[in-house]
């Protein structure tokens, strides 16, 4: 395990972007985001950011091809960035914990390309939790918010940054570091995890198991009755995946790109025939199927969601998962 | 005030004046209350919440429960009345099927200007006079009330109920507010403080359409954001000018329909200022046209539908902005 | 791109079918000179103009963009530019707002008799858009690269 004071915090940022593009968590509570590094700038004494870290893997807005056409020839024009190595700062569990679900959806035969590259180019540096929002309950997902995972996972003890590398990328990253040295993380002793209201939280009735007995809830209802459709429990959500491809005409060309969706908007996978989830009612319940019942059916029982708290602390109306899964999962307790 | 609402609440069903009621029901948290139809005594007893954290406007989910049958009942707050009138207006919502009950309010709380004044792990809150008690993970925390309040709540325009059937609590009157001060101080900026301004706000928008959905003057059955035939479709800001053309359409939409019920940045997850939009155009209304305030009459002409002879040249805006 | 090439500025005038464009039209047939950089847009009424018109102009190019309809109390159909006069009137104070340079955008009464003041308007409009140079603030560089 390596070590370094805090007061060189400022020195170990200017190495590490010396090398890559670094981004770090900055920004006041509430707009907190991952930024790229620049002389000067700290990180945010927020807990997590606004959006999630995903978007340094998969960007809201890509432009993936474009096209020209002249007369009835249409030239396909490659216009991919060169694949540039990057390390992001200060990842929490839960996020951590994202990338692995995104990967079993992006990384899966046949491989999205352009996510690949990103994953392959990016060093995640994680940092553990200390304080944690009473919004959080990762520890209800099995995820250890006090030890990390990632290329790098790191701990802030006192005044001292302590990192271990877990992979091949991380030890190579760690040692271009000459500012670190050897030590070891003292015990840390964290009770507020103990404290945490949602960390009992109990998803045991969910699962691939009784897929039709929820769909069929008549519980949707009233759950639904209020959303208001909109898109940022999607937006915020480190595991949504959704995506649209669309074109552009520029005047002179197609660019063809992509952006994220949101199962909860009405124009959401339309068809020539119409929207298949016609009201918000089947919108609603798709986003929460998804993530409680669909996902783990697929993926060994592995919910969609890392319970980073996001959707609890943004949505308008305050509607979330927590509350969707806490009503549905009463019907099953006797 | 919590337990007289509910009180109402039971007796309107009971009585058979509506058959279900709108109110706000109890979350994990203290804070966390989402709008909610009840439908029994029961459910009423068990969730119906009404405190600090009930901010949200119910006068839009009046659109569609006024026209799903059969009257319901609905508690509004002074601000959500205008919105209320606003939208019979529009002949949005269907005013013989709501039976609306106004409850006077002392301003709401806003979770995130708790958050904002670093204040983490928040469990619960006590009322102590004109400060707050923040009970949290991490011990007793202490914050003033007004500190705690909605952007909107701080400069609140209005106590005053309209177009409901009775009230709870007094009924208030227009107050004098600040609402306008901000945007005059960036109309004192050069245009290039401005334009820097906007872009740092703007830039962080990820077109969740919280803003759009939440607003009760954004009632389009279809939204030109959302139609792939409208050619102005687009599902997320690819660059600086779609994230201006969104936010100066929506505004300019809702411009002489807004009442200022500042929801759009109650609910913006990335804290965008947005009521300086509306209410610049609020603003340049009442400075041009007269005085107007959206759903505080029913009888007066919308400033966009209606023109004088003598109102000025759109030149009047280079004229007047030759300084600085 | 050439770099000492004087700036040509792509100008878009919205003009009402009944006043503007007949306008356009005899500075045309009395062959008075405006610039070529204009580009007229007909439209049934000043009223027709949706911001979103505008905006979009904008992001396809244009630096400037103007309207040009019947004077007030002239309009076709009656009402329909007092109408567009408060719109653009509030449009226009918004886009000052939000730090977009304020002489690219105007709006003219120009009647079909008037043929001379379109064409003085287009020649005054176009130069003041020259002197501002390229719209930057409102662009989409997607439009622009070739």
């Amino acid at each position: 395990m390596k070590k370094l004071p805090l007061s060189q915090l400022d020195a170990f940022f200017a190495a590490l972007a010396a090398g890559q593009e670094l981004y770090i968590p900055a920004g006041d509570a509430g707009t907190a985001a991952f930024t790229p590094w620049r002389e000067g700038l700290k990180l945010t004494p927020a807990l997590n950011t606004s959006r999630s870290a995903k978007d340094l893997f998969f960007p809201q807005v890509e432009n993936l091809v474009d096209f020209k056409v002249t007369g009835k020839q249409i030239e396909i024009i490659e216009n991919r960035a060169p694949a540039k190595p990057f390390v992001i700062f200060g990842v929490r569990a839960c996020d951590c914990r994202s990338f692995d679900i995104l990967d079993k959806v992006f990384l899966a035969d046949p491989a999205d390309t352009y996510y690949k590259t990103r994953r392959e180019n990016g060093t995640i540096v994680t940092l553990a939790c200390t304080e944690p929002e009473e919004t959080c309950f990762c520890t209800a997902l099995g995820i250890d918010p006090a030890n990390p995972a990632g290329d790098v996972s790191g701990w802030i003890a006192e005044d001292t940054l302590y990192l271990q590398a877990n992979t091949g990328k991380g030890s190579a990253l760690l040692e271009t570091l000459p500012m670190l040295e050897e030590g070891e993380k003292p015990e840390l002793d964290q009770p507020v995890f103990d404290r945490l209201p949602l960390k009992d939280l109990d998803w045991s009735a969910f699962g691939g198991e009784r897929m039709m007995e929820h769909f069929n809830s008549p519980k949707w209802a009233s759950l639904a009755e209020s959303c208001l459709g909109c898109g940022s429990c999607t937006f915020v959500c480190p595991t949504c995946q959704c995506y649209d491809i669309k074109d552009f005409n520029t005047g002179s060309e197609i660019k063809r790109f992509r952006c994220w969706d949101s199962c909860m908007y009405s124009d959401f996978t339309l068809m020539s025939a119409g929207q298949p989830r016609p009201t918000q009612l089947e919108r609603f319940r798709q986003r929460f199927m998804h993530k409680l019942v669909y996902y783990p059916s697929t993926h060994e029982g592995e919910f969609g969601c890392v319970g980073c708290g996001r959707c609890l602390q943004k949505c308008p109306i305050s509607m979330n998962i927590v509350k969707v899964a806490g009503t549905l999962g009463k019907e099953e307790t006797p | 005030m919590q337990e007289r609402i509910k009180a109402k609440a039971i007796e309107l069903l009971e009585s058979g004046v509506c058959g279900r009621v709108l109110g706000w029901k109890t979350g994990e948290f203290f804070y966390d209350v989402t709008p909610a139809v009840f439908e029994s005594r029961e459910e009423i007893e068990r969730d119906f919440v009404f405190g600090p954290f009930c901010g949200a406007n119910l006068s839009k989910y009046l659109i569609a429960e006024s026209r799903k049958g059969g009257k319901v009942g609905a508690f509004l707050k002074p601000c959500d009345t205008y919105s209320f009138q606003q939208l019979q207006k529009e002949h949005r919502i269907l005013p013989e099927n709501v039976y609306a009950v106004g409850v006077q309010c002392g301003g709401m709380c806003d979770i995130d200007a708790i958050r904002a004044a670093g204040i983490k792990g928040v469990l619960d809150v006590e009322e102590q006079g004109d400060s707050l008690l923040v009970h949290t993970l991490y011990g007793d925390k202490s914050l003033d009330r007004a500190a705690a309040l909605s952007e909107r709540c701080r400069v609140c325009k209005s106590k005053k109920i309209l177009g409901c059937a009775e009230l709870i609590g007094e009924q208030g009157e227009e107050q004098p507010s600040a609402r306008f001060e901000q945007v005059a101080e960036l109309e004192a900026m050069t245009p290039e403080e401005r334009f820097a301004f906007w872009r740092g706000e703007l830039s962080r928008c990820i077109r969740c359409n919280a803003c759009r959905n939440v607003c009760p003057a954004c009632s389009c059955e279809k939204c030109v954001f959302d139609n792939p035939s409208s050619g102005a479709e687009n599902k997320a800001p690819a660059n600086s000018f779609e994230e201006n053309l969104f936010h100066i359409i929506r505004a300019f939409h809702v411009a002489g329909r807004c009442t200022d019920c500042g929801e759009c940045s109650r609910v913006c997850p990335q804290h965008i200022p947005l009521h300086l939009l509306n209410r610049k155009f609020i603003k340049d209304i009442n400075e041009l046209y007269g005085p107007y305030q959206a759903g505080a009459d029913m009888d007066a002409k919308p400033p966009l539908v209606n023109f004088q002879a003598d109102d000025p040249e759109p030149s009047v805006v280079r004229e007047r902005g030759t300084n600085p | 791109m050439q770099v000492n090439e004087t700036f040509k500025p792509t100008v878009v005038a919205f003009c009402c079918n009944w006043c503007s464009y007949a306008g356009a039209d005899l500075a045309g047939t009395n062959r008075l000179q405006y610039p070529a950089d204009v580009k007229i847009i007909r439209i049934p009424c000043s009223c027709r103009l949706n911001p979103l018109f505008i905006l979009r102009a904008f992001q396809r190019g244009a630096d400037g963009v103007i309207l040009c309809g019947c004077h007030p109390g002239d309009c076709h159909y009656t009402t329909g530019n007092y109408y567009a006069r408060r719109r653009m009137t509030l449009l226009f104070s918004m886009l000052d707002y939000l730090g977009i340079e304020r002489e690219r955008t105007r709006v003219e009464w120009v009647s079909a008799a008037e043929g001379a003041k379109f064409a003085e308007t287009m020649n005054d409009f176009v130069e003041t858009v020259t002197r501002l140079g390229e719209n930057r603030r409102l662009e989409d560089l997607r439009c622009k690269s070739e």
